[in-house]
């Protein structure tokens, strides 16, 4: 499969057209999909039906001498938190199992101005709570690379989809990791932009003070294009930002030269997997081989990122999720009165995960909790984003592992949630900060299961990250490996 | 943190939740470990610190005030379990008599 550019290349040249390449990307799903299970809603008729009218409209403008809109023809994949108008979005729960938006988010809305297609939705844990997609109502998703492990999450079906090439390019989105995690466990690159770059419009809420819509990619430069068409200003989003918006293309960088890079020491803790640790620190070496200044720095509060997200997204969840009642979407538990409709519906259609963190965010917020928990939670927030700010006096951008291990089993943290929190340590942090963060493939370890490496930079500043990670990947071809046996044809 | 049945049964009432006696059990389990892990948070000193509620600048956001139309009333409602009239229809408010 080839990226983004590639395709885009290609379509222009006229050597593929959209319905040839929306065709081949149908084909592959349907190949692939019964193993992987990437997809809740596949839409082949409309996206066909859109690739003749780009087509169409390629032509016209081919013979008028006109342009054409920058992804014109090109098929993506959405994940299912991500409102899209007329097609199925269920968020990767049973309450809102049948809910067909009659509107599109506004990053949908762009990329679909910008002539995208979507071929479908793909799925994720259950609201975007989890870091497998085990907590999905409708099964897990396979990693591309062991199918006995899981992609990572929320995000882990566009992280799959993507690194069995099924599609060049999907959106996902990141709370807590929901971009990075997946696509460091399944080989791709994932781009969290920063906290108000992005407009939330149309993003079914988790934590309305950490959510942020993101890209998995094949290369840095594929999420550096969606980044621009997907960010500004938006009248529906009091919190997305009037600032620039970042460049379409990024600016080539000969070598690291110039580039500081702080390495929190934090983030090598006793818990990490080795094989990752010496990936990481093997990338790191090649950059200041390349130019860059590699420093250790202090990020001191890492260790209390865990406890504070735990407390702040659920409690922002506890609130936000209190809509869904069966009254104006989603199947009806029947019953007398109204109050017993809420309990039941609620009780019978979200997830395990869904109502352990409803009555954990509930809990933190109410009268005699709140101070000590979301309070403090609140609190030490503030230490964390100190932290960051901190760092960035000193050094340009911050690299990290992005988990601590390698993808792990189906079912390896069943039963026992705290331990899957936990897996979320080094991810979080940019969240409650607000910092942007892109995850590019850097490794494998012995058993062939890609390695992570996380970029984190200061404030809107994507262009600095993905510049970095561009240039490391035009220096390797870590990003390029694709699964076996689903390995690339071509 | 040890939590009693009694205050699951309380924050499941406060969260509209219903759950069953299995669910309430397994969640006084699972929602006092997570309590135990994040009461590291309390050793901490935060008295002159302020609470981040938002990342970005504090600033007002206005817009015009101008009527603009709404979402499509049929796709909206087509979603809804029970409409009646073009809105949506709930079912009693208080017990049985409605």
């Amino acid at each position: 499969m080839r990226t983004v550019t590639e395709w885009l290349n290609a379509l222009t040249s006229g050597e593929v057209s959209s319905r040839e390449l929306t065709e081949d990307v149908m084909a592959r799903i349907e190949r692939l999909e019964p193993v992987v299970r990437a997809f809740l809603t596949l839409t082949p008729e409309k996206a066909l039906q859109a690739a003749d009218e780009a087509d169409r409209r390629r032509a016209e403008a081919r013979r008028n001498g006109e342009s054409v809109p920058p992804l014109l023809g090109l098929p993506i994949a959405v994940k299912d938190v991500l409102s899209t108008r007329g097609i199925r979005t269920t968020c990767g729960s049973r309450i809102l199992e049948n809910y067909v938006p009659p509107y599109d988010a506004t990053a949908v809305r762009r990329l679909k101005e910008a002539g995208a297609i979507i071929v479908g939705k793909t799925n994720t844990d259950e609201f975007a709570m989890g870091s497998s997609t085990e907590n999905s109502a409708y099964g897990v998703t396979h990693n591309p690379w062991d199918v006995e492990r899981v992609p990572g999450g929320s995000s882990g079906g566009s992280a799959a989809a993507v690194a069995a090439r099924m599609v060049p390019v999907a959106l996902g989105t990141d709370t807590g990791g929901s971009v990075r995690q997946p696509a460091s466990f399944c080989g791709v690159t994932g781009l969290k932009p920063t906290y108000g770059r992005v407009s939330r419009y149309g993003l079914i809420a988790y934590g309305s003070s950490l959510d942020t819509v993101g890209v998995l990619a094949q290369t840095a430069e594929d999420a550096a294009l969606f980044l621009h068409l997907m960010a500004g200003q938006d009248p529906l989003d009091a919190t997305s930002m009037d600032v620039p918006v970042p460049p379409l293309s990024l600016k080539p960088r000969e070598d690291f030269r110039g580039l500081k890079i702080g390495v929190p020491r934090e983030y090598f803790t006793e818990g990490i997997q080795p094989a990752v640790a010496h990936a990481v620190r093997a990338a790191l070496d090649l950059m200041a081989d390349m130019g860059a200044e590699v420093r250790e720095i202090s990020l001191p509060h890492t260790e209390y990122a865990v406890p504070v997200y735990y407390l702040i997204a659920p409690a922002e969840a506890s609130a936000n999720l209190a809509r869904f009642d069966g009254i104006r979407y989603g199947p009806r538990a029947e019953a007398e009165t109204m109050w017993d409709v809420f309990y039941h519906t609620r009780g019978q259609l979200f997830g395990p995960e869904v109502k352990r963190r409803i009555m954990l965010g509930t809990y933190a917020l109410s009268a005699g909790y709140y101070d000590a928990y979301y309070g403090q939670a609140q609190k030490v927030r503030t230490l964390i984003k100190r932290d960051f700010e901190q760092a960035f006096e000193e050094i340009d951008l911050i690299a990290a592992p992005v988990a601590p291990s390698t993808a792990f089993r189906i079912g390896a943290h069943t039963g026992d949630p705290l331990s899957m929190y936990l897996e979320d340590i080094f991810t979080l942090p940019a969240n409650l900060a607000g910092v942007p963060g892109v995850a590019f493939p850097v490794g494998f370890d012995d058993l062939g299961l890609p390695i992570g490496l996380q970029f984190m930079g200061p404030h809107f500043r994507e262009d600095l990250i993905l510049e970095a990670a561009h240039l490391y990947q035009q220096a390797t071809d870590w990003h390029r490996h694709t699964p076996d046996p689903l390995a690339d044809e071509e | 943190m040890a939590l009693t049945r009694e205050e699951v049964e309380h924050i499941a009432q406060l969260a509209r939740l219903e759950l069953t006696d299995e669910e309430i059990e397994r969640y006084r389990e699972q929602l006092s470990d997570v309590l135990d892990y994040v009461a590291r948070l309390q050793g901490l000193d935060t008295a002159d610190i302020p609470p981040t509620a938002s990342v970005l600048p504090p600033r007002t956001v206005l817009r015009e005030d101008e009527p603009r139309p709404g979402l499509p009333r049929d796709e909206v409602l087509a979603n809804a379990a029970e409409t009646e009239n073009g809105q949506f229809r709930v079912p009693p408010v208080f017990g049985g008599e409605g």
